[in-house]
């Protein structure tokens, strides 16, 4: 039953991602985009992903819509020409559906149990966890500790993002800026945004703060906590303006956090080596080696949070600084 | 009792549902941005508070319905505000509302 | 029966379609971005819908007793994937604006007509 939900909200994404493609108007496209991230995010609830659904509402409908903002007030809003080869590329594009239409009807059936992928290595995770590392959250632990070398090379490539993004903007501020008194004076505006946004951020920062530690017990974890956490500083840099937003968490703060985060994880990961076992592996750091996993997750989730956190904020304000 | 309940529980989901819908007609069907936005609001108030106290009373006395109050009370926060600063932006930005543009067109006709 | 699971899969194959479409064929490059971002979306889709076992839960050992779970390496394995997928957006977006500042365009055919001379 609750399937037909799910085929109404698949309905509903493919409008949208009809409707993106077709605007001309910039901001409507990436409006549309939080949009069809809300729904993608609903679906992946129903199909029983209930971490993936809260790190793709909190990272695709929240961040991405602010950083494609920010980048659409440095450039222009409106698209202004014509496709090019549209009769070819649309029947190239047509082509290849048709084609992936036809193998999907060779897919297993949806929800087999006794599907290749559900009876591969799957159960043993399922049937491990309890026993080596003994959090509910069987997500957390395969991310953290199971599949711990994997986690620590995306921890890089969001830092190698964020120093590339610090690189390409944070040079400085280019040609043509507003003068300062200018921008203060916009946020006069604001008064009821602001109001509201005070009394926010706090609990927005705890709730970033929940769902960072509470990674083990139920959906949640570093990266949807390192984007909670950004979410609600980029609001108070929206509403109070860059340079109390920048006074509050100053750049060498970020910069702090961006090189702590890889730092933590691969420190955690070294330690494993000093106390006796392999990189890595956590059930040499305590005495009981279930403890150990535990502590071990809790750090280097601790150090994804740290490194999501200052890599967001950093390129946010390397965005919202430009043309300054 | 527990008949009662889901009674009315359902009544304030489909009371609920049905305030989305209107909602979402007359996003649709009013003139301009800021009768638009008029509409559109009674979904985010009408519609949100129904079909949170809907699910509320599904969920019972639990820690699933504090939670629910947490998110009521938020949503009735922040959607008030969003509106505003939409609003507020568009004035900024120079739309003018539906009685004032029409006006300057007999002005000019 | 069958035919609900399929349309999980042709929607997939829609949507993929829909976002290549906006990258090879749309000529302003912030439209192309976001057509990567619905590509990268459909493959999510693709993988979660994988995942799904009849009658599971998300797999987090809770304790109500459920046995049945549904795989949480395609969950684990798209985590990453979305992470890895806004920093590359961040990256892009980074790109496209020095682009701009350089060139004074982000039309495709416009910067290649400033290059050519």
């Amino acid at each position: 039953m609750i399937v037909i939900f799910g085929l109404f909200l698949l309905t509903l994404l493919v409008i949208t991602a009809i409707a993106i493609v077709r605007t001309n108007n910039l901001f409507v496209a990436v409006m549309l985009m939080g949009i069809a991230s809300l729904l993608i995010a609903a679906n992946f609830f129903l199909l029983d992903a209930a971490d993936v659904a809260l790190t793709e509402a909190a990272v695709g409908a929240g961040i991405s819509t602010v950083l494609f903002l920010s980048a659409l007030a440095l450039t222009s809003e409106r698209e202004r020409a014509k496709s090019s080869n549209r009769l070819l590329s649309f029947t190239v594009v047509a082509a290849a559906a048709l084609i992936i239409i036809y193998a999907t009807f060779d897919k297993p059936r949806f929800g087999d149990p006794e599907a290749p992928v559900q009876t591969h290595v799957a159960p043993w995770y399922l049937e491990k966890t309890p026993e080596y590392i003994d959090i509910p959250n069987v997500v957390t632990a395969v991310l953290g500790s199971f599949r711990g070398y994997d986690t620590l090379g995306e921890v890089f490539v969001v830092f190698t993002a964020g120093i590339g993004v610090l690189f390409l903007l944070g040079g400085g501020v280019a040609a043509g800026s507003l003068p300062q008194e200018k921008i203060n004076e916009g946020l006069r505006h604001h008064l009821i945004p602001r109001v509201v946004g005070r009394v926010l951020i706090p609990f927005i920062l705890l709730f970033g703060l929940y769902v960072q530690f509470h990674g083990e017990y139920g959906p949640g974890g570093g990266f949807q906590a390192g984007a909670i956490i950004a979410a609600s500083v980029i609001l108070f840099a929206l509403l109070e303006g860059e340079k109390r937003a920048l006074s509050v968490v100053p750049e060498r703060a970020l910069l702090g956090l961006i090189a702590c985060g890889p730092l933590l994880y691969g420190g955690v990961g070294l330690a494993g080596i000093v106390l006796g076992g392999n990189f890595l592996d956590y059930s040499v750091l305590s005495s009981d080696p279930v403890k150990g996993q535990q502590l071990g997750i809790l750090l280097i989730e601790a150090g994804v949070g740290l490194s999501v956190t200052g890599v967001l904020l950093a390129i946010f304000h390397a965005f919202a600084a430009r043309g300054r | 009792m527990t008949a009662l309940i889901d009674t009315l529980s359902w009544v304030l989901l489909t009371l609920g549902g049905l305030s989305v819908l209107i909602g979402g007609i007359g996003a649709l069907r009013m003139p301009d941005l800021y009768t638009r936005m008029h509409a559109a609001s009674v979904t985010d108030s009408m519609g949100a508070i129904l079909v949170l106290v809907g699910i509320m009373l599904q969920a019972g006395w639990s820690l699933a319905t504090i939670k629910l109050i947490a998110i009521l009370l938020f949503l009735l926060l922040t959607s008030p505000t969003s509106s505003y600063a939409l609003a507020s932006a568009a004035l900024l930005a120079g739309t003018r509302p539906y009685a004032e543009a029409q006006q300057d067109e007999e002005e000019t006709t | 029966m069958e035919l609900l699971g399929l349309y999980h899969y042709w929607v997939f194959a829609i949507l993929l379609m829909i976002g290549f479409y906006a990258v090879i064929a749309k000529r302003n490059l912030v439209k192309k971005l976001i057509g990567l971002s619905l590509f990268q979306a459909a493959v999510f889709l693709l993988y979660i819908t994988m995942g799904k076992v009849d009658g599971g839960t998300a797999p987090i050992f809770s304790g109500d007793g459920a046995t049945v779970f549904s795989n949480p390496l395609p969950q684990v394995l798209i985590l990453t994937a979305i992470v890895v997928g806004i920093s590359t957006t961040a990256l892009g977006l980074g790109i496209v604006v020095r682009i701009k500042e350089e060139y004074g365009s982000i039309e495709e055919h416009e910067i290649q007509e400033t290059d050519k001379r």
